[in-house]
């Protein structure tokens, strides 16, 4: 597993992955060669002889494409020619060996590159500075007299070199302290709809995800866990499957789960299917759903509450407000349903563990591998590949754990864990489920004058991070609530204002889910301020644009213009109108719906608006745009996950279904990029989708949907 | 032993006749390019073409192969050239994570192999895989393109 590379004296230690990966068999298509030539001028740049730019990515790609917008924004300040460009992942333990200088690991909240543009710009610059020093050194002028462009420095006499030429030299320079970045609009890669650089391999199928992994000697793990979240196991009988073909070996790990290890899955997983299993559930497995709904509409009126935002005194003002309006709304349990099932594979010696797989978070799964290894960090190695979507549910490691804990039971042999789409569905972390009761008061001119918002239900922090907990308050729970702040600020401008959370916790895991709480939240704000306009007697758009604050109202105007909202329609067709701030960027959408006679809905298009500050890749915000809608409607049409005995009860696609092409929307994006901040673009569009469709059905047929998801809501006319 | 034809080739594979030819495929062949996503047929993800029809390979057990024409998306590029919707897919820019791409681009090639010009409500019927990124912008896009070429 090791390879001599001499790569200068700030020599790049995580060529293992490169080492890793040939000796493996398998290849990341962007391995480095030739190590033995090539340059490190800094941690974010890397260049080889024949002009080869190789671009670090810290933070994990798992189709929000990610890793080309950071590689522009690198490419950008390097002045390299983007045909030369190529990325790789430098190893989780390598970034603790060099003191954390790729920094954050962790790729989830839409912070990609929201959060690392500034040091990776800083990162290209401070690589072409050097590269300049270098050639005015070489060529005994002044730096300023050079110039950096398209993989080349040229001197005002005409004389040049190329970056590969130079690279030796350069990196023998001590590194600039200050650079200076380019304005945003002398951009010639960043700010482009260039292509992704990753694309060809998923073509042909030679892009290996962590469930490719092929290892000589690997066996393959089956793995069952407890199906009540918190139950334990009792008992197995692994005799009666030891002698079915390819078993190695049968296990339990961490007293909650049997696995299974053969020489293929399908044989790991018959025999799986074929284990006795005794499990001890308790009281817990006497868990019902009505019981979850009455946890949650309990909350709804509990005297305590946590506020996560107020202004005035709402109650009073709703008392004598000249008209009342309430309503209740409810989001169900969802799951990811990452494309990819869970999966890592893992190699444990006494002296080292190593761990290959997709995670959204490298430093995470390293931490968990090192946990589980019962190793020092420093004895241990995370190599990732890309993943099979995200969605938040790869920043948790315990299938990482797990992996790492079969693989101590069998040294030195390499084990691919897979869990089973049914393992995957029945053990998510999955999006909370919450109750909201909104009261509005308005004036007798149709003004809001007081607005209650009172949140019952699922905390994700106090299950997966209670250390982030305040004075036990879930501050994440108010996203898009918030009083102000860069991150989910509430929208509108209401005198008297109480938001406040009753957290009551379920024993089912929580998790953050593309989007994580703005999605529910904007469905009860955004549904809820339909309800008002109605009873103020006013349009929907004009009643929102009275109390919206000019960011939000001009994405919220962006959208709507290009919708043509208010304009005719075809017939049967109406708009819905939702916005949201969350990630740091503003977002408006407009869903074209209609319901037919028989009550069956169909979304015609969705024109949405996004400011994200600054737009680095507008083909990629385009598609994580339209993405975010598939995900979002998904949910809205069909998610749903619900307990029976303490254990959920959808197991496939064919018990919790999908969104496939024939109902996807026509969706047109709008960006309307207002610059000086950096907003996220995987997520913040996602919340709009539902309610946005939610007030076109009401517009359609007169009903209130405040329930989700809609597969469940009779919308024919008149039932 | 079986004896499969995969890709144009015959090619020996040492498992349980009742093994599903996505794991033969993927654990015996070692053609990882077929993926793995629900394992009852619901998503796509592992579609192949049997003689030609796209099919879901996690519903046909080894022992179903026997003389059949089998081509994986290892087996769409000939001599280095994709084909016409692996073309338009670059081109579009089609894949987010790409997961779900090797059973979206088998089920289209299948698709436009039987209807060269297909309108939306064909692409409708025809592809009924799950994305979870979400590219079905782009893949009726691409398809349309390809259609086109």
């Amino acid at each position: 597993m090791t390879i001599q590379t001499s790569l200068g004296r700030r020599g790049f230690l995580a060529s293992t992955t490169a080492a890793g990966a040939f000796s493996l068999g398998f290849s990341f298509p962007w391995a480095s060669a030739q190590a033995a030539e090539v340059q490190e001028l800094n941690a974010w740049v890397v260049i080889h002889p024949d002009d080869k730019v190789v671009i670090r990515i810290a933070r994990s790609e798992m189709g929000q494409g990610t890793l080309t917008g950071l590689a522009q924004l690198v490419a950008e300040e390097l002045e390299c020619d983007w045909s030369k460009v190529t990325t790789e992942y430098p190893t989780p333990s390598e970034n603790v060996r060099r003191n954390r200088v790729w920094k954050n690991y962790s790729t989830g909240g839409s912070r990609g590159i929201r959060e690392s543009n500034q040091y990776v710009r800083e990162g290209g610059a401070i690589a072409r500075e050097m590269l300049i020093a270098a050639a005015a050194a070489e060529w005994k002028v002044p730096a300023a007299e050079c110039k950096a462009a398209d993989s080349k420095v040229t001197h005002s006499s005409g004389k040049s070199a190329t970056y590969g030429q130079l690279a030796a030299a350069a990196a023998k320079l001590e590194l600039p302290k200050e650079v200076k970045l380019k304005d945003p609009k002398d951009w010639k890669v960043a700010g482009k709809p260039l292509k992704r650089l990753d694309t060809l391999p998923k073509l042909t199928g030679q892009m290996t995800y962590g469930i490719d992994i092929k290892m000589p000697g690997m066996l393959t793990a089956s793995v069952r866990a407890c199906p009540v979240h918190g139950g334990k196991l009792k008992s197995f009988d692994a005799a009666k499957v030891e002698k079915m073909p390819g078993v190695k070996q049968v296990l339990s790990i961490d007293n909650n789960a049997v696995v299974v290890v053969a020489d293929t899955y399908w044989n790991a997983k018959q025999a799986l299917d074929k284990l006795p299993v005794e499990w001890d559930v308790g009281k817990l497995g006497e868990v019902q759903q009505d019981q979850i709904t009455a946890m949650l509409k309990e909350g709804l009126g509990a005297s305590e509450a946590f506020v996560g935002n107020k202004a005035g005194d709402a109650r009073a003002a709703i008392d004598g407000a000249a008209k009342k309006v309430e309503a209740v709304y409810s989001f169900p349990w969802q799951h990811h349903v990452n494309m990819e099932p869970m999966n890592a594979t893992a190699r444990f010696t006494r002296e080292k563990c190593e761990v290959w797989c997709g995670t959204q978070n490298g430093e995470a799964a390293l931490a968990a591998a090192a946990e589980a290894a019962e190793l020092p960090v420093a004895k241990c190695d995370v190599y990732k590949t890309i993943l099979g979507t995200g969605f938040g549910r790869r920043g948790r490691a315990d299938y990482v754990r797990q992996a790492v804990l079969v693989a101590k039971q069998m040294p030195g042999t390499p084990v691919k864990l897979i869990w089973s789409r049914e393992e995957d569905m029945t053990h998510g972390t999955y999006h909370p489920t919450t109750m909201c009761k909104l009261t509005g008061g308005l004036d007798k001119d149709g003004n809001l004058v007081g607005l209650h918002v009172r949140i019952s239900g699922q905390s994700i922090l106090a299950a997966l991070l209670p250390q982030n907990l305040q004075n036990g308050m879930d501050p994440a729970v108010f996203q898009g609530f918030a009083n102000g702040g860069p991150e989910a600020a509430y929208g509108y401008t209401v005198p008297n204002l109480l938001v406040d959370h009753a957290m009551r916790n379920p024993h089912l895991t929580p998790g953050f889910w593309r989007g994580v709480n703005t999605n529910q939240n904007a469905v009860y704000m955004e549904c809820f301020m339909d309800e008002l306009a109605e009873a103020a007697g006013q349009d929907p758009l004009a009643f929102r644009m009275k109390m919206l604050k000019p960011k939000y109202a001009a994405v919220l105007k962006a959208a709507t213009d290009k919708a043509g909202y208010g304009k005719p329609l075809p017939a049967g067709h109406f708009h819905g109108i939702a916005q949201i701030m969350g990630y740091g960027s503003y977002v408006a959408g407009v869903a074209e719906v209609s319901v037919s006679a028989d009550g069956v809905l169909k979304v015609h298009k969705i024109t949405a608006a996004t400011d994200p500050g600054h737009v680095v890749n507008p083909a990629q915000i385009e598609r994580q745009v339209a993405g975010s809608f598939v995900y979002g409607l998904s949910a809205a049409l069909y998610g749903e996950i619900t307990l029976k005995d303490g254990a959920v009860e959808q197991t496939n696609f064919d018990s919790y279904n999908v969104m496939r092409i024939d109902e996807m929307p026509k969706v047109e994006t709008v960006l309307a990029p207002s610059g000086g901040f950096w907003g996220g673009v995987g997520e913040p569009t996602i919340a709009v989708a539902a309610p946005a469709v939610l007030n076109g059905i009401y517009k359609a047929t007169g009903k209130r949907v405040r329930e989700l998801p809609l597969m469940h809501q009779e919308l024919k006319k008149g039932a | 032993m079986a004896v499969l034809n995969v890709n144009g080739k015959s090619v020996q594979a040492s498992a349980d006749p009742r093994t599903p030819l996505l794991w033969v495929l993927r654990d015996t062949l070692g053609m990882t390019g077929t993926k793995y996503g629900c394992g009852i047929a619901q998503c796509g993800a592992c579609t192949v073409h049997i003689d030609g029809v796209a099919t879901r390979s996690c519903q046909v057990p080894l022992s179903a192969t026997n003389g059949k024409k089998i081509t994986t998306i290892e087996g769409l590029a000939q001599d280095g050239k994709l084909n016409k919707i692996q073309a338009a897919w670059l081109a579009n820019d089609v894949p987010q994570c790409g997961y779900c791409q090797s059973g979206m681009i088998m089920a289209a090639t299948a698709l436009l192999a039987a209807k060269p010009n297909p309108t939306d409500a064909d692409i409708d019927a025809a592809m009924t895989n799950v994305c979870r990124c979400g590219t079905y912008q782009q893949v009726r896009e691409a398809i349309h393109a390809a259609a086109k070429a």
